[in-house]
């Protein structure tokens, strides 16, 4: 099974980097026609010859028109310092700078907004799973609680929760309750409903010849619980917390959009936005997006030991 | 004060709570309208607590306004929800799930006639999945203004991951035997895809079309916190927000929630129409 896998594994490889390349591609040749209009006018002030010669004509052309006529302009569009789409090296050269080359504690410095983001993320994400494991077992033993809570808890997954979170964050601090809680009660919200709809399922996963069999050694029902169901959820589980952590990080950073946060992933997004630094923003959104695939890929990680430890297969 | 409050909001919770395991328990428990009476009964006891406490200790409604209010204010203020409704909805929300479902289906299509993109694509495409690309918000709303074609933008490209991916492993769901039969038949790869694969891969491709359901109403309302006309969900509720009118926050969530459980009701309806045969369906 595992060298299988890990056949698997290389054999998949190549597609993904071409894949990958295919799409890094399409990003490169895309930047071209997307800085077009910015790289003539800021040639032509550095008295480059530019066809056609005013702004007001090149509007009329598509970027990639314009490249076409400017095609020794191609170069120029890679480097400049605003671009509207930068190249994937400037994004690169950007990051390096403001995650290896400054102080973790300066405010300049993108580990120390990853950090911001990353602890609330984690603060709510523990909250959260644990009181959805809690709510789980809850619904697995009550009727009651099952009929009650469990259409709520499966409708709530269709609803935009995310809408929540600029009026979490103002009810919280006008009770006095600010910086990393807030957020962390929306990554805790997020992860949530997917912890419970998934260990309910899981700790039901069980059939009644396994529970049966249990009866037959007499177990007692908290044997039950702790010798079948939970270690039957474990695949469940972990399904569930990939995706619960990948939606508590998008809560901790949109909680940090409509608040004017100062530090954060979300604050970097929105500063770069507003103060017309597109490479800050692309920085953030690429740390932001190597962040989210980090977790998941420790999770996997743990999964992938965890499942092999005991025996069992991803659910 | 404060005392009984929190004594009659109990009182509440323990009649809703007693109400609820009787019927749960009854030997009626698996009828059709004790099905949804339960669930009716827990919401509205939540609601009732919700306003007794809000009520008899006098929270402020820049706080959490009672459910009343929100009510109220829900009835007084239809045109403008409608207003909002339509722009974030239909022209942001809609537009990109549609557009961004097409494409996810084109590049599906394409790519499944060669195994090696496809098993390029299917990592890579339930990475993308995973990350924050609600986050692309701002350089959207940058390159194509603040009106609705910049959330459709965002909603495209977050819905077509998950319907990319579930479409292509759905294609992928057939056995060899069946192919063979096909090719018994003497159907061509069009034929086989219409008639064999296509339906095979629908459960695969709905419960993708479901997922993006939501991810397409986070979009649209989340980008428009980045910029907007002055119409708008996320507009209306940031700056409702922002003058503390709270009740018109609580408004709009209702919208969002009558509209996020309406869209994924309507995609479930169509997939119980079309995959009538799978076993999933059967009641």
């Amino acid at each position: 099974m595992d060298e299988e896998s890990q056949g698997e594994r290389v054999k998949s490889l190549l597609p993904v980097l071409t894949v990958v390349g295919a799409i890094l591609l399409f990003w490169v040749v895309s930047v071209v026609p997307m800085n077009m209009h910015l790289t003539a006018d800021l040639a032509q002030r550095q008295d480059i010859v530019v066809t056609p010669d005013t702004p007001v004509a090149r509007q009329d052309y598509s970027g990639i028109g314009l490249a076409l006529r400017n095609t020794h302009l191609f170069g120029m569009t890679y480097t400049l310092e605003r671009p509207r789409l930068p190249s994937p090296h400037q994004v690169a050269v950007e990051m390096w700078d403001t995650i290896a080359m400054k102080k973790v504690t300066s405010r300049r410095s993108l580990v120390y907004h990853g950090w911001v983001t990353l602890s609330a993320t984690l603060l709510g994400f523990a909250i959260g799973t644990g009181l959805g494991i809690l709510l789980a077992v809850g619904i697995v033993y009550n009727r009651a609680m099952d009929m009650s809570v469990m259409p709520w808890a499966i409708a709530s997954q269709t609803i935009p929760i995310l809408a929540l979170a600029p009026m979490i964050i103002v009810m919280l601090g006008s009770i006095g309750i600010q910086g990393l809680f807030p957020k962390a009660v929306i990554s805790a919200y997020l992860s949530f409903f997917p912890v419970v709809v998934g260990m309910v399922k899981g700790l039901r996963s069980p059939d009644a010849m396994q529970l049966d069999l249990l009866r037959t050694y007499y177990a007692s029902p908290s044997q039950a619980f702790w010798k079948l169901r939970l270690p039957a959820s474990v695949p469940y589980l972990f399904a569930s917390l990939k995706i619960g952590i990948s939606a508590s990080l998008v809560g901790a950073i949109v909680a940090e959009l409509p608040t004017g946060a100062r530090a954060g992933f979300g604050a970097r997004m929105l500063v770069g936005d507003q103060y017309g630094q597109p490479m800050v923003t692309w920085a953030a959104l690429f740390a932001a997006a190597i962040t989210a695939a980090a977790l998941v890929g420790f999770f996997s990680l743990i999964e992938r030991w965890t499942l092999r430890r005991m025996g069992m297969h991803a659910a | 004060m404060t005392g009984t409050a929190i004594i009659s909001a109990l009182a509440v919770w323990g009649a809703g709570w007693f109400v609820n395991a009787r019927l749960a328990n009854s030997a009626a428990a698996q009828s059709r309208l004790v099905k949804l009476l339960v669930p009716a009964i827990f919401g509205v006891t939540l609601l009732i607590m919700w306003e007794l406490l809000v009520r008899m200790l006098e929270v402020s409604p820049v706080i959490l306004p009672p459910p009343t209010m929100i009510a109220a204010r829900f009835a007084s203020e239809l045109p403008i929800l409608w207003a909002d409704f339509q722009q974030t909805i239909i022209k942001g929300a809609m537009t990109g799930y549609i557009i961004g479902m097409i494409v996810a289906f084109a590049v599906a299509i394409l790519a499944d006639r060669s195994d090696f993109l496809t098993r390029g694509i299917l990592p890579v495409g339930g990475f993308m999945a995973a990350l924050p690309i609600v986050g692309t918000a701002p350089i959207f709303v940058r390159w194509l203004g603040s009106d609705w074609h910049s959330k459709a933008a965002v909603v495209a490209v977050m819905v077509f991951f998950p319907i990319l991916v579930n479409t292509v492993a759905g294609l992928r769901d057939t056995t060899a035997m069946q192919r063979d039969l096909m090719r018994t038949y003497g159907a061509g790869y069009w034929a086989t895809l219409f008639k064999l694969r296509l339906p095979a891969a629908m459960p695969f491709i709905f419960n993708g079309l479901k997922i993006a359901t939501t991810l397409a109403l986070i979009g649209a309302i989340v980008a428009e916190f980045f910029g907007s006309p002055t119409v708008g969900m996320g507009f209306r509720i940031s700056t409702s927000v922002g003058r503390l009118a709270l009740d018109m926050v609580w408004a709009e969530i209702v919208v969002a929630a009558i509209a996020g459980s309406a869209l994924y009701g309507l995609v479930a309806w169509i997939e119980g129409r079309v995959t009538f045969w799978h076993p999933s369906q059967r009641k």
